[in-house]
């Protein structure tokens, strides 16, 4: 079996490229699962691990949320809340954002935390309040390590939508569980790199979101 | 017959023995992984421009769905065990590979040159002085491996009854008995607290230098740690 | 000099410790493996010699009919193991062929649509002899049963009032209608001749959307009832019709054709004494009676193997 065949065949067809079922409103489809879950969870992650990274305060309560939730199965929290709550968005999102909370929650508040002391006595010093401290002074620093929580976040959201499938969701995972059921490895190659490709876009995204929003002073790695 | 341990004969399995098959199925690939991280860490290590490009294709392979892979690899392997650990095997290779180089690389030159002046070679440098000081970056990376491996099982379900106690999740679907999804989830979840409880006080009898405290870093972490994937 | 001798010495300590440490885990994994009953992976799942090995697809009558055959040879001395939740024919189809699983229920107008997507489907006994020309050499089928659990069309309540459609209604009075409507059914109803192909060539319905739920099963239950679809592939044998009050369209034109559970099995698997039970079981076993098992396992929850048990008793079959 050549994989390439498989991937070469899939994106060939035509028939997968238009419809309900092809391959631009299927990504459409895992572009919108993304971000919704994304956004849920920076809502959720950033203003928390912003106030406790300023604060140094429930360094613990945190690590202890974030293990705990890192230690729920994404599988099977899909398929508990679709049977508890039945069709739609939510019970979707739930292990998505999940499973997105912890990397933004854990990286924003390491990431705040241990931002260098002398600036931000400085600032403390001239007079500055709380909030301009967080976020002119720590926030800037701590950027690249929050921007990479976000990264991550999103990353394993991309991968894991695909599940989604399963319980009927539509995306790309589409491919990868009707591929399966319908014995059609062009279908699920097709879909995996799809996935792939999606995730690695992300990745590309957050570098140049990066590259813009990181002051080059900040910036050395 | 709907209590939250009856498991539904179809799965010809037990509770603990679904359990057992759990720890088997994502710890035999950590270990696995574990194995082959180490010498390449050490090529890593040793050569670093091979560094960017492992990286980089480890990225990759970290982006494709676990599913894909396993419904890829019926064809070679079968509906069977081996089937789901072999990708979870590749994951936790990719979260190892920069732990362990990058808990190598931060031993301090001297060090190094210190060992090197009593006549160690390179491979023996790396087994008895580079690896012991990089022991917590490793504990780190096992951390995520194993919290990853241990939900990424469950998914072994949909390609027939591999899923350990993610056949109970499907079993929970198939009869529209969510007390069996939840008894999955909180079984799930205690093994992974379990394990990653072990997995520190591994580290704390390996590193006995180290404070006992839990907040072990002083410094920042190294990110891809923190934000590794525990799944998907 | 003197500080390193002191870090050599406590170098070999956490040696030691390491050491320790991973033979507790070797132990550990090692002592899970032991305890578990299946082969070494590495040996492919090949069926053993002298085992039968009873298959099921990942739906709930496929399970009971499974347990119901297993235990039925089980009964006459048969070495027999389980394979459950395979998946769709798609898979198990492959399984029996490379001989992984021995014998699987099928039903056999389904089985001859994926064999052959044009046959005609004009009597159950013209069904089974065409099953067996198009069937790999290696596998037959056996005896079939009158139970009858075919595919089927089938509208929710709210969907049929509002088309004016009831159980007299045909596939081909829903054509007006279908472009309105989502329907649902197993990701592999979408590429099936007895699926969403036929329904547009046989009847020219195309429907607005499809959804991929699971084969028959609660997702495509509640997926119905609760309007997510409104039309939907439910098997004739789902206790949930009754219930949900559901509207299943006649098929005039006989797309999803003759679908009798008949065991299909590997010709070198069975020793006579195992065809003889799976035939006495293909008699007892009529559509009333895989009804009622049926509604026991989806709706009052019990165990399909214990109801497969029951029943096999109260047949007198073992």
């Amino acid at each position: 079996m050549n994989v390439l065949n498989f991937v070469q065949a899939f994106f060939g067809d035509s028939a997968h490229w238009h419809g309900y079922d092809g391959i631009p409103s299927r990504f459409l489809e895992h572009v919108q699962y993304t971000l919704l879950a994304l956004a849920v969870a920076a809502a959720v992650g950033l203003p928390v691990g912003l106030l406790t990274g300023h604060t140094g305060r429930g360094g613990n309560a945190i690590a202890v949320v974030a293990n705990a939730a890192r230690a729920l199965p994404s599988f099977g929290l899909l398929v508990l809340s679709v049977l508890l709550i039945g069709f739609g968005l939510l019970p979707v999102m739930i292990p998505l954002v999940v499973l997105a909370v912890p990397p933004i929650l854990v990286t924003t508040y390491e990431a705040v935390r241990t931002v260098d002391p002398a600036p931000v006595d400085a600032a403390r010093g001239m007079g500055m309040p709380e909030p301009g401290i967080l976020f002119r002074v720590e926030v800037p620093v701590a950027l690249p390590l929050i921007l990479s929580g976000l990264r991550s976040a999103a990353v394993q959201i991309v991968s894991t939508a695909t599940i989604g499938a399963y319980v009927s969701l539509g995306g790309l995972g589409r491919y990868v569980v009707d591929g399966l059921y319908q014995r059609d490895y062009e279908k699920v190659v097709g879909g995996a790199t799809l996935v792939a490709v999606l995730a690695l876009i992300t990745l590309a995204l957050f570098w140049a979101v990066g590259r813009f929003a990181v002051s080059p002073g900040v910036r050395r790695r | 017959m709907n209590g939250f341990f009856d498991i539904p004969s179809d799965l010809q399995n037990t509770w603990t023995g679904l359990i057992g098959m759990h720890l088997r199925e994502a710890l035999l690939p950590v270990a696995a992984g574990l194995l082959l991280a180490l010498p390449l860490a050490l090529l890593c290590d040793r050569f670093r421009w091979l560094y960017p490009p492992v990286l980089g294709l480890t990225t990759i392979l970290y982006a494709v769905p676990s599913l894909a892979f396993f419904v890829v690899l019926i064809d070679y392997t079968g509906q069977t065990e081996l089937t789901v650990m072999i990708p979870l095997a590749l994951y936790s290779l990719v979260v190892l590979v920069p732990a362990i180089a990058d808990g190598v690389r931060s031993v301090p030159d001297e060090t190094l040159s210190a060992a090197t002046a009593m006549g160690f070679g390179p491979v023996r440098r790396y087994l008895q002085v580079q690896l012991p000081i990089a022991a917590p970056a490793i504990i780190a990376g096992l951390r995520v491996a194993t919290a990853s491996s241990i939900s990424l099982v469950s998914v072994g379900a949909l390609i027939g009854n591999q899923g350990a106690l993610g056949n109970l999740m499907a079993a929970g679907l198939k009869y529209d008995r969510p007390e069996l999804a939840a008894n999955a989830v909180l079984t799930t979840a205690l093994l992974a607290v379990l394990c990653d409880v072990a997995l520190v006080a591994l580290r704390r009898v390996l590193t006995p230098w180290m404070p006992r405290s839990g907040r072990e870093r002083t410094a920042a972490p190294h990110e891809e740690l923190l934000t590794k994937g525990a799944a998907r | 000099m003197t500080s390193t001798a002191k870090s050599s010495r406590s170098r070999t300590r956490h040696h030691g410790a390491a050491a320790v440490a991973l033979a507790a885990a070797a132990a550990l994994l090692t002592g899970c493996s032991s305890g578990d009953t299946s082969d070494n992976p590495l040996d492919g799942d090949k069926a053993e010699a002298g085992t039968v090995v009873v298959g099921s697809n990942n739906f709930a009558e496929s399970t009971l009919l499974a347990d119901i055959y297993g235990e039925a040879l089980r009964a006459k001395g048969l070495k027999v193991t389980y394979k459950h939740n395979i998946g769709s024919r798609e898979t198990t189809y492959g399984l029996m062929r490379n001989g992984s699983v021995t014998v699987l229920p099928e039903y056999n107008g389904s089985l001859l649509a994926y064999l052959d997507e044009k046959a005609e489907q004009t009597s159950a006994d013209a069904v089974n002899t065409a099953v067996k020309a198009k069937l790999d050499k290696q596998l037959t089928l056996l005896e079939s049963s009158p139970a009858e659990d075919k595919d089927s069309v089938a509208l929710n309540a709210a969907t049929a009032k509002k088309y004016g459609l009831t159980a007299e209604s045909t596939l081909a009075d829903l054509k007006e209608a279908a472009p309105q409507l989502v329907i649902g059914g197993s990701p592999e109803f979408q590429t099936r001749q007895q699926g969403l192909k036929g329904l547009e060539a046989v009847y020219g319905l195309k429907f607005k959307n499809f959804k991929a739920l699971d084969a028959g099963g609660p997702l495509t239950q509640a997926a119905l009832a609760q309007n997510e679809v409104q039309a939907a592939d439910v098997f004739t044998t789902d206790p949930t019709i009754v219930k949900e009050k559901f509207v299943v369209l006649k098929d005039p034109e006989n797309l999803f054709g003759y679908a009798n559970v008949t065991p299909l099995v590997r010709k070198d698997a069975l020793p006579e004494e195992g065809v003889e039970a799976l035939n006495a079981v293909s008699a007892k076993l009529d559509t009333e009676t895989l009804l009622d098992l049926d509604a026991q396992v989806q709706l009052e929850k019990k165990d399909p193997l214990d109801v497969a048990k029951a029943w096999l008793k109260s047949a007198g079959l073992v």
